[in-house]
Parts: C-alpha cells; structure tokens; sequence
C-alpha cells in the first residue's frame, strides 16, 4: 500500500506549492484595489444584472449522455484487463453490451440530441 | 552485453544512490518512504517548471516562424529566457479580484487545476526504473486525476462571476467530457492487448523492435493513435479544439477574470497537460521508453516532445472548429468509430492475429 501514499504525498505538495508561490507573490506585489477596478469585466461597460445566468439545456444533455457513457468504461476496464483470460463468450457480451448502449445513442441521435442548437 | 557510452547516462542509479543517502542518514521505515516521496515530488515540480517553460518558448517560436515571423528575439540567445522573464511579470502582478466573485471557488480553481495536471506524474514512467510508483492502476488512475481539470475549469468559470467565463468553463466543461469518451476507448484497445493497467506493463509489452509498438500493429494501433491524439488535443483544450477560450468570442474563456499567479497557475497547468497527453500517447502507442543505444529517459523525452510538437503544429495549422461541429465530430464520428475498433481489436486478440 506505500505506492499509495505517493498519491497522497503528491496531493500535499501540490497544494503546498501552489500555496507557497501564492503566499511569495503576496508578499512582492502591489495591491492598489478601488471600486472600479473590482467589478468584473464586460467589454469595460458596467455589468448588467447578475453574471451568474441560464445557459443552454445543451450542456445538460450532453452531460447525461456521458454519464451513460463513462459508467461503461468503468465496466469496460475490468473487462479489458481480463479479457485475454476470457475467451469467446466474452468478447459475444461485451458486443451486446456496446450495441445496446449505441441502441441508445441511435435513439439520441434520431432525436435531434446531438444537433447543437 | 552492449557496452555503449550512452548507458552510463542512464538516471537510476542517480535516484538508488539516492536513497541511500537517505538511509545512511539515519532516517527508516514510513519515515524513509514519506522524505523519497517528498523529495521526488520536489523534484518532479521543478523539472515540469522548466519542461513548461521550455514549451511556451518553443510554441512562441513554432508559432513565429509558421507566421514568417521570429517569435522572441530579444533575452538571450533567440529570446531563451523570455518565458521565465514572463514568469517574473506574473509574480509581480497586482493579483485583482473581483469583489462579486464566490470566494473559496474563486481560490480554489487554480489549485485545483495544478493539482490535477501534477499529481498524474506518480505514474508517469519517464525510463527505465524511472518511475515514482508503479500503481497497477496505473492508467485508469490518470484519467481519474486529470478528469479533475475539468471541475477546476468550471470551477474558475463559475467563481469568476463573469458571463464570458461561466460560458468558456460550460463550454470546457461539455467539451472535455464528450471528448473523454473516445478517448478512454482508444486507451482501452491498448488495454486489451497488455493485460494489465500499470504503466510499466504496458512499456515492457511493447519492448524488442520497433514493430512491437502499439502504432505499428495493423490495423487497429494506427487508429487507436490517431482517435488518441485528436481526443487528447481537445482534452488539452488546444486548437482545433479550443472553444472553451476562444479568444475572439469569449476574450479569454474561464480565466478572463484571473490575474497573476492564479493565471500562471492555469497556464502552467494547461501546458503540464499537454505534455501528459503526449506522455500517456509515448508510453501507450510508441513504446514508452524503449529504443536503441541512447539511454531510456532521452528516448522518452525525444517521443513525448515529438508528439508535443505535432500538438503545436496542429494549433498553428488548423482554423478552430465551431462549437456545433466540435460536438457532432465527437459523438457522432469519434465514438463509433474507437468502439467498432475496439471491438475489431479484441476480436484480433481474441483470434492471435497479431504478434
């Protein structure tokens, strides 16, 4: 398990660097804010009403087909890694499996999902 | 035995002497893992400081003179030391924050975005031996880390509170993710041939001549390369693929609102990824460290670097594509097609019709 604790280590001083660099910039720069300076910027025109809005339901589609799509890579990968172990019946399963999930994006498509608007 | 010049070059035995360096100093046991750690995770930063500063440079000159221009001419020798020049401005830099934005995720995202881009290099095998730890996850864990990218880029578009950067972090955000698909597919053709998900393993099944390469193995290892490389340029966020910071439409993307070192942060963090991109191509597709007479890690850095620069060609030869066609190419081209050629290839390896 000590491979592991590299991960964690890593993790650490990563953010510990980043942090560390963060901390010797404040340290050297100048720091002059006013009111004008701080409001965000759009085309240097005062910012209409809030920043924070809708966007297209595309984005949301999108995501939910990956998330179909990412869940079978993760039953793809112990698949793979055993597979030269597996044999015939195997590779048969794992080609229903995809057509059924490309039944899916089929449907999607036909749908108009795909079609960026 | 081939007794060559060049293998004394070889950097293992640096790393074991080491190591025993650090034993003899007294330290043992947990205490001896946790120092090699840190240290090598030192050193790991500061080599990828100088390999990112060298490819800003190098992208500056590639893109100067595809432009019959120069590029940086003016610190040093062809400009050499302009990008740690730039680097100092960054640090220099008045860090301005926007008073509407969300605080912690404002500060976090480029934490995040370094952290994602470095922790990857635990298992990153630059040579022979020259591996932090060979996790026997090994692949499956760099996607798991890089993946993180993604939240930190929508994290800044978020944070950011600034429509232009809320609509370039969406944007990555859509992106990145459709493109993950072809390109975990593209990675599990090679999977299925080695057997195994460590890095190590996967280099050594492609040893002995060049022909053993995953590239070279007809027809499905030229495909799986090329759907790779065109899902890695677009996870790298690089043109033709980079909507997410389109500089014409959304002026900057997630990061318009970010000023010095947190810029730097992203900056770094975008180059880091290009240069993992084509580490994971050069140790899946072309053999990792594996070549003759010169010693391994030169082998690895003359292949990523090579497939670093077709990257870089690519940007600086090819208009970026729209966003609806970025989309469709994804789905409706790149994901048929590395699912019908990871079917191909395990039924080849199922049949041995390859060597």
């Amino acid at each position: 398990m000590s491979e592991y604790l590299s991960v964690l280590i890593f993790i650490f001083a990563g953010i510990g660097i980043v942090l560390l660099t963060f901390w010797l910039s404040y340290l050297i720069r100048p720091s002059h804010p006013y009111p004008e300076k701080d409001i965000n910027y759009e085309c240097a025109e005062l910012p209409i009403g809030t920043s924070w809005i809708r966007f297209n339901n595309h984005f949301y589609i999108f995501a939910l087909i990956f998330v179909i799509f990412d869940v079978e890579a993760v039953f793809l990968f112990p698949w793979a890694v055993a597979f030269g172990q597996l044999g015939l019946y195997a590779l048969v399963e794992v080609v229903v499996f995809i057509l059924i999930l490309f039944f899916g994006l089929f449907y999607a498509w036909k749908k108009g999902v795909l079609k960026w608007v | 035995m081939n007794v060559t010049p060049f293998v004394l070059l070889e950097l293992q035995p640096v790393f074991i002497w080491l190591y025993q360096l650090l034993e003899k100093i007294g330290l043992s046991g947990s205490w001896l893992t946790v120092a090699s750690y840190t240290g090598l995770s030192l050193f790991l930063f500061g080599l990828l400081s100088v390999v990112a500063l060298f490819l800003v440079w190098w992208e500056r000159k590639i893109s100067g003179h595809i432009q019959q221009r120069y590029g940086p001419m003016r610190n040093g020798w062809h400009g050499w030391y302009q990008t740690i020049m730039d680097g100092m401005k960054l640090l220099l830099k008045e860090d301005i924050k926007v008073v509407t934005r969300d605080k912690p995720v404002f500060f976090w995202a480029p934490i995040i975005a370094f952290v994602a881009a470095f922790v990857a290099y635990v298992v990153i095998p630059f040579g022979k031996g020259l591996i932090v730890a060979d996790l026997n996850i090994g692949i499956l864990y760099i996607l798991a880390v890089t993946t993180f990218t993604v939240i930190s880029l929508f994290m800044a578009g978020w944070g950011s509170h600034n429509k232009y950067a809320l609509l370039g972090g969406m944007r990555s955000a859509a992106q990145v993710v459709s493109y993950e698909v072809p390109m975990v597919v593209s990675i599990l053709t090679v999977i299925v041939f080695t057997g195994s998900l460590s890095m190590v393993d996967i280099v050594n099944s492609q040893s002995g001549i060049f022909f053993n390469w995953f590239i070279f193995r007809l027809p499905f290892g030229p495909i799986a390369f090329l759907t790779y490389i065109t899902a890695a340029t677009a996870e790298a966020n690089r043109t033709p693929f980079d909507i997410p910071e389109a500089e014409q439409e959304l002026v900057a993307g997630y990061n318009v609102e970010y000023s010095g070192m947190k810029f730097a942060m992203f900056f770094l963090a975008e180059f880091i990824n290009m240069f993992t991109v084509a580490a994971i191509a050069t140790t899946l597709f072309l053999g990792g460290w594996h070549g003759a007479i010169l010693p391994s890690w030169l082998w690895f850095l003359i292949k990523t670097l090579s497939i670093v620069l077709l990257l870089m060609l690519f940007r600086w030869t090819y208009p970026r594509l729209r966003v609806d066609q970025l989309m469709e190419f994804a789905w409706k081209f790149l994901v048929p097609l590395t699912f019908a050629n990871l079917i191909l290839a395990s039924w080849m390896k199922y049949a041995r019709w390859y060597w």
